[in-house]
């Protein structure tokens, strides 16, 4: 069973801010194994971002700061690597593509010489090779008349293209480890069903694991096998992909999935309305006791406001940080 | 007689100029909008939806007249906009309103709350400060923010709540038509339900019509009654909501529709709907602009741009259209 590429233990990640020390991750822990697709979800400041930007050491510090937690991977503890082993791990066995191509590709480089340049470094090879196998790269992602595009420059690419130049960019060195942050939110839905279907053909191909960072429940139900669920800093529900969809147990879960209008919903006559979860997402400089979302949880209770839940394994292999665990009456019908 | 609609465009374009300057004849032209028409009923949430560049932004932007058209026709309440005077049109003006996609972008940060909300009331010099004072309470209480809010500044706001204080502004003027341009896409999942059930209940309350411009097809389909698709610059398809997604007629709308991730792990989407990009509305297709990218073209799609016409209850720019329908 234990195939474990890389597992987060107890990762919590603060800034400093002018109100206070924030507390962005707090003592986040998950596993993904070899050749699974992960989807980390959650809404803004939820800490999904900054979990996946601290596994590679691109947490600024300061003001960020690492307060606890190991990141393993390949059994090594990634946050006691020196800088320059981290270095050669970045890039090479773990690669990642961010949300806006535009802004993290290099404006003035023509990208057939960014998408070799992994290749120069980690695998030392010469200009030229380097070159030929970003030509092949661009083609496998496809770059339509890929080779002759090698001089060109971000700017004259669609956002869709850009992309696929990123996906190239992180699949030369074949990573054993792709993050995903948000890769296809910035892009419109006919090329984002274009770069998924990219993304998992690729994945199919080499065999690495898939760390999907998204805000849309519709990309994880459609690529990942299990899902993390994070609010507020915390991981709040863990499922496979099935069981989340079909039998959310956190109400947080619960709510996001009822509060999106869906295609084909809507019925003839009458007025329907969303179900909205009420109130907002707390800032992270905010201190809330005991359960993080019981003040806008339609079930809390005395207890949700005081102590703060555990995760709890539901069954399989689910969990929920939630007190109805322990307290199945709590969850009424009507609420 | 049925009544006329609140508003009907006829023949909508829009051609940017690129480059050139003052002196300088421009190089290319844009052909944003090609030649676009619809109506909005009173009380009717009418629905724009297509991808980045399709002009549904430049629509919305020319029925305010925030855009000058290059061509076409605008009527409000029976009144053809482009011949009004200039006082005219700035009495018509304020029962038309919009409300911008990015809260943070669309809000003065250096004006209170109270001074945002009131501005339409503010422009007129009609209200007294006392007066307008109370319409920004009644209105943020419409909202659902306090009125205790009233002197507080945009910063002090999350995004859903700055869109609530945008909605709040919108709704000043007492208008009968309001212009959403994406107006839930920067905000969060669980923010976004709020955001619309406000809308459709103050379109209710206030007997409103909106313009819902949108990237999103399941809100738009949520939100409208009736939904135009739009594709390099035209209405390809034009429907009623209910059943939309369950029988397109046009083969770019039923790729749009299949390119949605649905959140059902049981249905994985298998083929690539659509393969390639929109082409540049520079220069845009011959005939039917989506017929590069149509599985089902056939000769005279490259020739000839189809109309908008009939087909089993929606209006199709197909020349497949002859009943057969898709597949």
């Amino acid at each position: 069973m234990n195939s474990c590429l890389l597992s987060i233990e107890d990762l919590s990640v603060s800034f400093r801010t002018p109100e206070g020390a924030a507390r962005a991750v707090d003592r986040v822990s998950f596993g993904l194994n070899q050749g699974e697709t992960l989807g980390v979800v959650g809404e803004s400041g939820c800490g999904k971002s900054v979990t996946s930007l601290s596994i590679l050491g691109l947490i600024p510090c300061p003001p960020g700061a690492i307060e606890s937690g190991r990141i393993r991977f390949e059994g090594c503890n990634l946050l006691e690597l020196e800088p320059e082993a981290l270095r050669r791990l970045r890039g090479r066995d773990i690669a990642m593509i961010f949300q806006e191509p535009m802004t993290s590709l290099n404006p003035v480089l023509a990208i057939g010489r960014q998408v070799a340049e992994p290749l120069m470094t980690h695998r030392r090879l010469s200009r030229s090779q380097a070159m030929a196998e970003a030509g092949e790269w661009l083609d496998r992602v496809k770059i339509p008349a890929a080779r002759r595009r090698l001089e060109d420059y971000p700017h004259q690419l669609s956002g869709g293209m850009r992309q696929r130049v990123m996906i190239a960019m992180a699949m030369v060195c074949r990573p054993k480890l792709l993050i995903a942050d948000e890769p296809t939110t910035a892009l419109d839905v006919s090329i984002q069903a274009q770069i998924l279907s990219l993304m998992m053909d690729l994945k199919k191909e080499t065999d690495m694991s898939l760390l999907l960072i998204t805000h849309n429940l519709g990309v994880v139900a459609q690529t990942a096998s299990r899902v993390v669920v994070m609010y507020a800093g915390q991981v709040v529900e863990e499922a496979g992909t099935a069981d989340l969809f079909d039998r959310p147990f956190h109400p947080y879960t619960q709510g996001l999935l009822r509060s999106m209008p869906r295609l084909g919903a809507r019925r003839a006559g009458g007025r329907q309305r969303l179900k909205e979860i009420p109130g907002i997402v707390p800032a992270i400089t905010e201190f809330i006791p005991g359960c993080r979302f019981a003040p806008r949880c339609p079930y809390a209770f005395e207890h949700c406001r005081r102590h703060e839940p555990d995760l709890f394994g539901i069954r399989g292999g689910q969990q929920a940080r939630c007190w109805l665990r322990h307290y199945p009456e709590r969850r009424r019908a009507d609420a | 007689m049925p009544e006329a609609p609140l508003l009907q465009v006829t023949e909508l374009v829009k051609h940017f100029p690129l480059g050139g300057g003052m002196l300088a004849r421009p190089r290319a032209w844009v052909q944003a909008v090609a030649g676009v028409s619809f109506t909005v009923g009173r009380g009717e949430s009418f629905g724009l939806v297509g991808e980045s560049g399709c002009g549904k932004t430049t629509v919305g932007r020319m029925v305010l007249r925030l855009i000058e058209p290059t061509a076409g026709r605008i009527e409000f309440d029976g009144q053809d906009i482009q011949q009004l005077s200039r006082q005219r049109f700035s009495e018509l003006r304020r029962r038309m309103q919009i409300i911008f996609q990015d809260p943070y972008s669309s809000l003065d940060p250096r004006m209170t709350v109270e001074q945002i909300v009131t501005e339409p009331l503010r422009v007129d010099r009609r209200t007294g400060r006392r007066a307008r004072r109370e319409t920004a309470a009644g209105l943020l209480d419409k909202v659902g923010l306090r009125a205790a809010d009233l002197g507080k500044f945009p910063h002090e706001f999350s995004g859903g709540q700055r869109q609530r204080i945008g909605i709040a502004r919108a709704l000043c003027a007492q208008p009968q038509l309001i212009v959403a341009d994406e107006p839930v896409s920067a905000l969060d999942v669980s923010i976004q339900a709020q955001v619309i059930n406000l809308l459709q209940d103050l379109q209710q309350e206030f007997g409103l019509s909106y313009i819902f411009i949108s990237h999103d097809l399941s809100v738009v389909e949520h939100v409208c009654s009736r939904i135009a698709v739009m594709y390099l610059g035209s209405i390809v398809e034009l429907a009623p909501a209910e059943g939309f997604s369950r029988e397109p007629r046009h083969p770019y709308t039923a790729a749009l529709l299949a390119a949605v991730p649905l959140p059902d792990p049981h249905h994985i989407r298998a083929a690539v709907p659509m393969e390639g990009d929109v082409p540049s509305p520079i220069d845009p297709p011959s005939g039917c602009p989506f017929h590069p990218r149509c599985r089902y073209v056939l000769d005279r799609c490259s020739v000839a741009k189809p109309h908008l016409i009939p087909a089993e209850g929606h209006l199709v720019a197909c020349w497949l259209n002859d009943g057969r329908g898709l597949e």
